[in-house]
């Protein structure tokens, strides 16, 4: 019995390791949107909130507002506001814009949140200093999954 | 959002959420004498705003009265340290800033029209490369550190005998090729969040990023004393910071690229006042 359980977590380990999109490999159709989970499951729109109004996370508010998430305060005006953004964008639009919004919104000022390289003087996280080593993504696959399902819970 | 603010339209929904925001129409008089320009026509060279704003104008109507009175004003105290400083002798000539200048009040003017070029020297100087110019070569003095209290003071110093008047940097001539790398410097987008100046200081002026309300990122009120870290506080210290805030390797202070990026940031402000030591947050 035990050894089954064994073998059955590693095998979805495996999968989920195997499942996951390096941000160098994200393929963006031509309208920018991502068919797949990054991550290869599914996501967590109650994490996905956190990471929204965390500084050090998403930080998504300094941008935009949010009607529902009027309890962190301080909500910017440089992009749109996101309500009821679920009744306008899917689930692979809205992870292509995350992951790089410059796919769907040429120039745009919103930063790609899974993208790791062709950038200007990359620095060492904001300490000013050159990047010591190979970047990480400002999120994870998962808090990807994590925030697009969070925006589809936000319905007129 | 941005041209709702511009055409004078604010909802006051959008304010009433950020009860700090400040009287962008306010005018800013000093002591009730000195009559400061903060807003003007843009300068003819920039393509992509008719009207420039001092970052006074964002501030909170708290702030904004700082800067009022100078005996509100904690920038002004920095001022008077600088004014002891001038008097005094230092170096191997045993000279003091007085021995060639007489009084501060003789500078009125020139603060307004650095970076400039320099024709001995060959190279667009900053004030504060003026100033150390001044100190190793008439005083035999040590340099001061480039944003360094003792520069800062004097700069400050040297700022507010030139308060209400327009500042005029010129950007043709020998100085046109750094102003050129400057203005290039500005438009480049950085870091890992991907911004240039531009993205911030001139498509989103006057719009809030998350506590902050974005100003025009004018220099004309430096030294800008902080409330945030009660101190004077440098022109490229503050490049500085806003380009690390990019998530991305700055330039140092006192390097080629900041002394470019001044002079072309200080051009985009040809025609507001010299406002320093201003009060910001
Ligand atoms: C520095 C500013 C900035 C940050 C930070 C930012 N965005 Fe954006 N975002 C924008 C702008 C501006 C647009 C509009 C696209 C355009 O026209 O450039 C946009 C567009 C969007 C859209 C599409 C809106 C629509 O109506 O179709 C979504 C969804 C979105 N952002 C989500 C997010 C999320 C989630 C985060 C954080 C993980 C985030 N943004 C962080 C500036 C930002
Ligand atoms: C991510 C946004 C962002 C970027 C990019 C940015 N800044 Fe800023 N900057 C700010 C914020 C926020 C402030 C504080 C509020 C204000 O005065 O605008 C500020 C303030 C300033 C100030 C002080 C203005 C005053 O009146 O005291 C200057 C000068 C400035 N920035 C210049 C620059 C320059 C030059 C660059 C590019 C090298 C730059 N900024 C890039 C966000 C940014």
């Amino acid at each position: 019995m035990k050894s089954i359980t064994v073998f059955v977590c590693a095998g979805m380990m495996a999968t989920a390791a195997m499942a996951e999109i390096a941000p160098d490999d994200v393929t963006y159709d031509e309208y920018g949107e991502v068919m797949v989970s990054l991550s290869g499951q599914p996501g967590d729109p109650v994490v996905g909130k956190e990471i929204m109004v965390e500084r050090g996370k998403g930080n998504c508010i300094a941008c935009h507002q949010v009607t529902a998430l009027e309890e962190y305060p301080f909500h910017g005006e440089v992009g749109p506001s996101l309500d009821g953004i679920a009744e306008r964008r899917t689930d692979v639009e809205l992870r292509g814009i995350l992951a790089n919004p410059k796919m769907t919104y040429e120039g745009t000022i919103m930063p790609a949140f899974y993208r790791t390289s062709g950038f200007t003087r990359p620095g060492d996280e904001f300490t000013g200093e050159a990047a010591a080593g190979p970047l990480a993504p400002l999120l994870t696959a998962q808090e990807i999954e994590d925030v697009v399902a969070y925006l589809l819970t936000l319905t007129d | 959002m941005k041209l709702l603010i511009k055409g004078g339209i604010v909802s006051a929904a959008l304010f009433a959420a950020f009860g700090a925001n400040a009287d962008e129409e306010a005018s800013l008089v000093i002591n009730e004498d000195i009559e400061i320009t903060v807003r003007t026509d843009a300068p003819a060279h920039l393509d992509n705003m008719r009207t420039i704003y001092s970052g006074w104008v964002y501030r909170s109507d708290e702030t904004q009265a700082l800067q009022m009175d100078d005996f509100e004003n904690p920038g002004m105290i920095f001022v008077d340290d600088a004014i002891d400083v001038w008097a005094s002798a230092d170096g191997s000539e045993g000279k003091g800033c007085v021995d060639c200048h007489n009084e501060p009040a003789s500078m009125a003017g020139v603060r307004a029209t650095y970076p400039k070029w320099n024709e001995e020297a060959g190279e667009v100087r900053t004030l504060a490369m003026q100033v150390n110019g001044c100190r190793t070569e008439r005083m035999g003095a040590e340099e001061w550190k480039y944003d360094g209290s003792d520069m800062l003071n004097m700069e400050a110093l040297l700022a507010s005998v030139s308060r209400g008047m327009p500042v005029n940097v010129a950007i043709d001539g020998p100085a046109q090729s750094t102003w050129e790398m400057g203005k290039e410097l500005y438009y480049t987008r950085t870091g890992q969040l991907d911004l240039s100046c531009a993205n911030c200081h001139e498509d989103n002026y006057g719009n809030n990023i998350r506590a902050d309300h974005l100003s025009q990122g004018q220099i004309n009120g430096f030294p800008t004393y902080r409330l945030k870290n009660a101190k004077l506080n440098g022109v490229q210290s503050r490049f500085r910071g806003c380009v690390r805030d990019t998530r991305a390797e700055t330039y140092a202070v006192g390097s080629d690229e900041f002394i470019a990026l001044e002079l072309y940031v200080a051009s985009r402000g040809n025609g507001l006042s010299v406002e320093g030591p201003s009060v910001r947050n």
